[in-house]
Order: structure tokens, then C-alpha cells, then sequence
């Protein structure tokens, strides 16, 4: 007789953490006149022009599969797109594959890299997907906390004290989600010598490149001698507001980006068609558009950091990215605590940092993708719920 | 006038709205209160900020009686002064709103604004019409209004994201 089983899913698949994110979208979900600070996607709806040729691909017919690595012709445009924004040279054959938003890149990243027990250092608070994805490759996720008191930026010693035998990759994100902290030139070569030292691959994590508003954006692979242990993961999610269409590219070394591409070939095949055609355009005509939307957002960053700052949340002032992180230890409350109350009380949903990594607690994810009126409301509520506590 | 890289950025912020209370105006692009203050200032004296007006659609207000017609107008240019004078003649009367010098099949576009269809016509055939130089005019009502002046008048402004996502 068939012995019965407990469950039909994995112990791997069933020890993963539910994401804490989950749980206040269910309690927001069901709420009336919620301004919500809680959304990690811009507010843009994507260029009318970039729709247009998703439109008129699918009119001439273009709707079967393309190349496992995607259109030839968007791999050029991601080439030439990375070396005049970046300064970094990929080769549209050989080391660029397009894929189905970041998310699938760091999955593949991580399928490629990673035999059991390997471990990945992953700086925390970050995004929520870092963790899982190592586990279910099988690896081993190592988390250093980036601390408040150094503006959330991860010190070298930090990350040299967790390195062990077994540490095949740092995984890093800048700037950040949740921080909007921006690693600057500097920072990355620190960063980048450990991983010479000491033999190791970096993951970075830079989706959101496009939105850096006092610096110039420094890509890891640009640092000197770092093209070749980087394997770079972008997109067109934030930069250009295209969440919905699931594109996004990875771009490393031939020998990496040949394995990558197996994992994708075999789990994925390729990217959305009517999705590349739109990248395409994306690239070649997008540029006022990026330009405005980065305009606006740092602008909402200066409005909402200091409002912030004036109703006694302490915030710092986050280099890019949409999200503020302001503390909210001040209110004795933990970060779960405030989230719930402030949406049940005043209608607000913001992300509690914890959900992000332990080092989130005491702060509360705030997204400025939204209107300046949204912004100017949802500042007004937070200030009368702190006022009523 | 030249402008400050702040300043332009204030003209960008109040040109999409020109509510905008001056300390949100100031904390979004950095400056003080007073500074913000002296730059709108500066801004109006050197009328680069011309005037604040609202966009309104008339079509919303109930038995509001406004129509607004676009006339293709010919006309005989003038030695000398080319179509500078029979423009100004036109653009002289109130009912007018607008004057364009154009390219193509005729030369003055004219936008009219009247309380009625019948206010139009006796304005076109009383008044354009009846101009030494005018030599022809196809008047062309407007029926509803979707963009003016890069404004949407009915956007679909809903937000159609999730409430929350990582
Ligand atoms: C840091 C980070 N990486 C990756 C992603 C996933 O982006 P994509 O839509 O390209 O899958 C997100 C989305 O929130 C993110 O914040």
C-alpha cells in the first residue's frame, strides 16, 4: 500500500517564509479610500509610444517565440543602452540575455551559480525575493545588516567578517529597495576589492539605475577589473514604468551567460515577444520620457524626506529609488505595529520594514510614486496618527 | 531673462499647476520658503510667469452657451506688410481667440469663441468676411474638446496598480 503523505509540497518550497508583504496587501486590499505609500512600481503608466509598438507588433503579427536570449536587435539596443548610460561593454551575442523581469534574472543568476550548501551573502534590508530565490537554488542565504547609522549602506568590514569557504556570491542592490540608498563609486570599489580577494561573484541587483538623483550612477561591472565577477541584473520595470510587461535583462561573462541562458532556455524559453518589441522602442525613443520621470521623482523624494524629517520621523535622505525609510522608533511602536495601526486608523499603507530583514525594524517603506496630492494627504494622516499616539 | 537651474524647475512645477502652495514648492526643489518667494517673484516681474488661469471645460456647466468655431480664412497679402496687417485687423476682435499664419491651402487659421452658432456666422459673414483682403473662409465648429494645450480633459487618471508590492 502507498504510504500517505503529509503534504504534497516540498520541504524546501514549505519551509520558505511567506512574504510579509502579502499580509498587508490583504488588509489593504479590502479598504476604502486607502492612499497607499505601499506600491514598489512607478506611478507612470509606460509612454504612450512604447505601448504603440507593442500594439503594432502584434498588428503585423509578430507573436511566436523569439531566440532563447531575445530579439537580436533589442540584445544590440541593451548593449549600446548599457555603454552609453553606463560604460559598460556587453556583446549582444554572447553576454546579454533578455528575460522575464529582473525577478527571472536573479532566479537564473541563481540556478546557474549555486551547488547545495553555497552560500550567498545577502545584505539586508532588501528586496524580498533575494532570500527565497537563494534557498529554493539550493544555496545558502548569509544576511549582513546595512545599518541606519551608516545610512544603510553596507561597511566592507561587515561583509569581510561573514565571508567563509563556501561564499560563491554577494548579492547587492543600489539603490536600494527598501533603503533608496545608492552605493557611490567609492563604496563599490571597497566592495569590489573583497570580491577580488577573496575569489567571489556579485550579484548587483541595479533595476533601479535610471532613477539616481544627486550622484552619477556608478554600475558594478564598471569598476575597474569587475566586469568579470559581476553578473548585472536590469530591467525595464522602474526606469521606464513597465512593470506589467515582465521584461527585464542579465548581462556577465560568455561563460556564465551560456550557462544562465540553459536555465532560461529550458525553464522559460524566452521573454514576452509583444514585451521585446516595446523594449526596443523603449530604448531607442525613451529617453525624454526616463529623463521627466526622474525629474518628478526627485522631486517628490526632496518633498517627502522633509516632510518627513518635520513631523519627527527621522529620515534619511535616500539617493534613488522611489521609497523613503524613515525610523519610527521615536513612536515606541514596533515597525508592524505602526503599518497596521496607521492603515486601520488613517487609511495609510506603508510597508513596516521588517518584512525587508531584520535590520528594517523601526522603519516604515514608504513609496513616493504617487501624486504630490496623495503625498501631501498621506503625510497629513501620518502626522495626526503620530500626534494621536 | 536666463534662469537658474532652480528656477526652472519652479516654472516646470507651477506650469503643470499653479496651486502648488509656495513651501511645497520649496522643499521639492530645495530653497527656502523666501528664496522660493523671491525666484515666483522674479519669475512674474520678468513675465516668463505670465499669468495663472484655469483650464475650464465649459461643456461640464449646464446651459453654458459658448461654442468655438476654427476658421480657414484666405486672404491677399499686402505689399509691404505682408499679412502682418490683415492678421491684426482680424485678431483685433473680441470674439477672437486666436490667429495662426499658416502653410498649406490658406493662410490665416482663426479661432472664435461666441455664445452661439448664430453669433458665429453674423461674426463670419458681417465682419470676416466683408475685409478688403479676405478672399475665402471655411468655418469648421468644434464639437468636443479631448486635449488643449496638452491637457487631457477627461484623463483616465485611475490608478491601477495593487495597493501594495514588493
Ligand atoms: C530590488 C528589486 N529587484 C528586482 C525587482 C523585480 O523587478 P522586475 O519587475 O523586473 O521583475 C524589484 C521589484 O520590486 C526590486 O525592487
Amino acid at each position: 500500500m502507498k504510504s500517505t503523505k503529509s503534504t504534497y509540497v516540498s520541504k524546501l518550497v514549505n519551509d520558505l517564509k511567506p512574504s510579509g508583504i502579502r499580509r498587508f496587501f490583504d488588509l489593504a486590499a479590502g479598504m476604502e479610500g486607502v492612499i497607499s505609500l505601499g506600491v514598489g512600481e512607478p506611478d507612470f503608466v509606460t509612454p504612450w509610444h512604447v505601448r504603440e509598438s507593442a500594439i503594432s507588433s502584434l498588428e503585423q503579427g509578430y507573436t511566436s517565440y523569439t531566440p532563447n536570449a531575445g530579439l537580436l536587435e533589442l540584445r544590440e539596443e541593451i548593449a549600446y543602452y548599457m555603454k552609453s548610460q553606463f560604460d559598460v561593454e556587453y556583446s549582444p551575442k554572447e553576454e546579454i540575455i533578455v528575460t522575464v523581469g529582473a525577478s527571472s534574472a536573479i532566479d537564473i543568476a541563481m540556478r546557474t551559480i549555486l551547488d547545495p550548501g553555497d552560500e550567498v551573502i545577502v545584505v539586508e534590508p532588501c528586496f524580498v525575493a533575494y532570500v527565497p530565490m537563494v534557498e529554493l537554488a539550493g544555496g545558502v542565504a548569509v544576511q549582513v545588516q546595512a545599518l541606519k547609522e551608516n545610512d544603510f549602506k553596507i561597511l566592507p568590514d561587515q561583509l569581510e567578517a561573514v565571508i567563509s569557504e563556501k561564499t560563491k556570491a554577494i548579492m547587492l542592490c543600489s539603490p536600494n529597495n527598501p533603503t533608496g540608498t545608492m552605493l557611490s563609486k567609492h563604496e563599490l570599489e571597497d566592495i569590489a576589492h573583497l570580491a577580488k580577494k577573496y575569489d567571489l561573484l556579485i550579484v548587483a541587483d541595479e533595476i533601479y539605475a535610471e532613477l539616481a538623483y544627486d550622484e552619477e550612477y556608478t554600475s558594478m561591472a564598471a569598476i575597474e577589473g569587475m566586469k568579470e565577477r559581476t553578473i548585472l541584473v536590469s530591467g525595464f520595470s522602474k526606469g521606464f514604468a513597465m512593470t506589467g510587461w515582465r521584461l527585464g535583462f542579465v548581462c556577465s561573462t560568455p561563460e556564465i551567460s551560456n550557462a544562465m541562458l540553459k536555465v532560461h532556455q529550458y525553464a522559460l524559453m524566452c521573454a514576452s515577444t509583444m514585451a521585446q518589441y516595446a523594449a526596443i522602442e523603449a530604448l531607442k525613443n525613451g529617453r525624454p520620457e526616463v529623463d521627466e520621470m526622474v525629474k518628478s521623482y526627485r522631486r517628490r523624494r526632496n518633498y517627502i524626506v522633509q516632510s518627513f524629517n518635520e513631523i519627527g520621523l527621522e529620515c534619511h535622505n535616500p539617493g534613488g529609488a522611489f521609497y523613503a525609510f524613515p525610523s519610527i522608533k521615536s513612536t515606541g511602536l514596533n515597525s508592524q505595529e505602526f503599518a497596521e495601526q496607521l492603515l486601520l486608523k488613517e487609511g495609510v499603507a506603508v510597508v513596516p520594514g521588517d518584512v525587508f530583514g531584520e535590520s528594517g525594524e523601526g522603519h516604515i517603506r514608504c513609496s513616493y510614486a504617487t501624486s504630490l496630492e496623495q503625498l501631501q494627504e498621506a503625510v497629513k494622516r501620518i502626522k495626526r496618527f503620530i500626534d494621536s499616539l | 531673462m536666463k534662469l537658474t537651474a532652480k528656477e526652472m524647475e519652479i516654472v516646470e512645477i507651477l506650469e503643470k499647476d499653479s496651486r502648488v502652495a509656495v513651501e511645497d514648492i520649496a522643499k521639492m526643489v530645495e530653497l527656502s520658503v523666501e528664496e522660493t518667494k523671491e525666484s515666483i517673484k522674479r519669475l512674474e516681474e520678468n513675465k516668463v510667469i505670465v499669468k495663472y488661469i484655469s483650464i475650464v471645460d465649459w461643456t461640464k456647466v449646464e446651459e453654458h452657451p459658448g461654442v468655438r468655431a476654427m476658421i480657414d480664412v484666405k486672404v491677399t497679402p499686402k505689399r509691404g506688410v505682408g499679412f502682418d496687417e490683415i492678421a491684426e485687423r482680424i485678431y483685433r476682435f473680441d470674439e477672437v481667440n486666436s490667429v495662426y499664419l499658416m502653410s498649406g491651402t490658406y493662410d490665416l487659421s482663426v479661432i472664435v469663441e461666441a455664445k452661439s452658432m448664430n453669433e458665429v456666422a453674423n461674426f463670419v459673414s458681417q465682419k470676416l468676411s466683408t475685409l478688403d483682403s479676405v478672399l475665402s473662409t471655411t468655418t469648421h465648429f468644434i464639437l468636443k474638446k479631448y486635449k488643449h494645450d496638452g491637457i487631457i480633459f477627461e484623463p483616465d487618471n485611475k490608478d491601477k496598480r495593487i495597493v501594495v508590492s514588493p
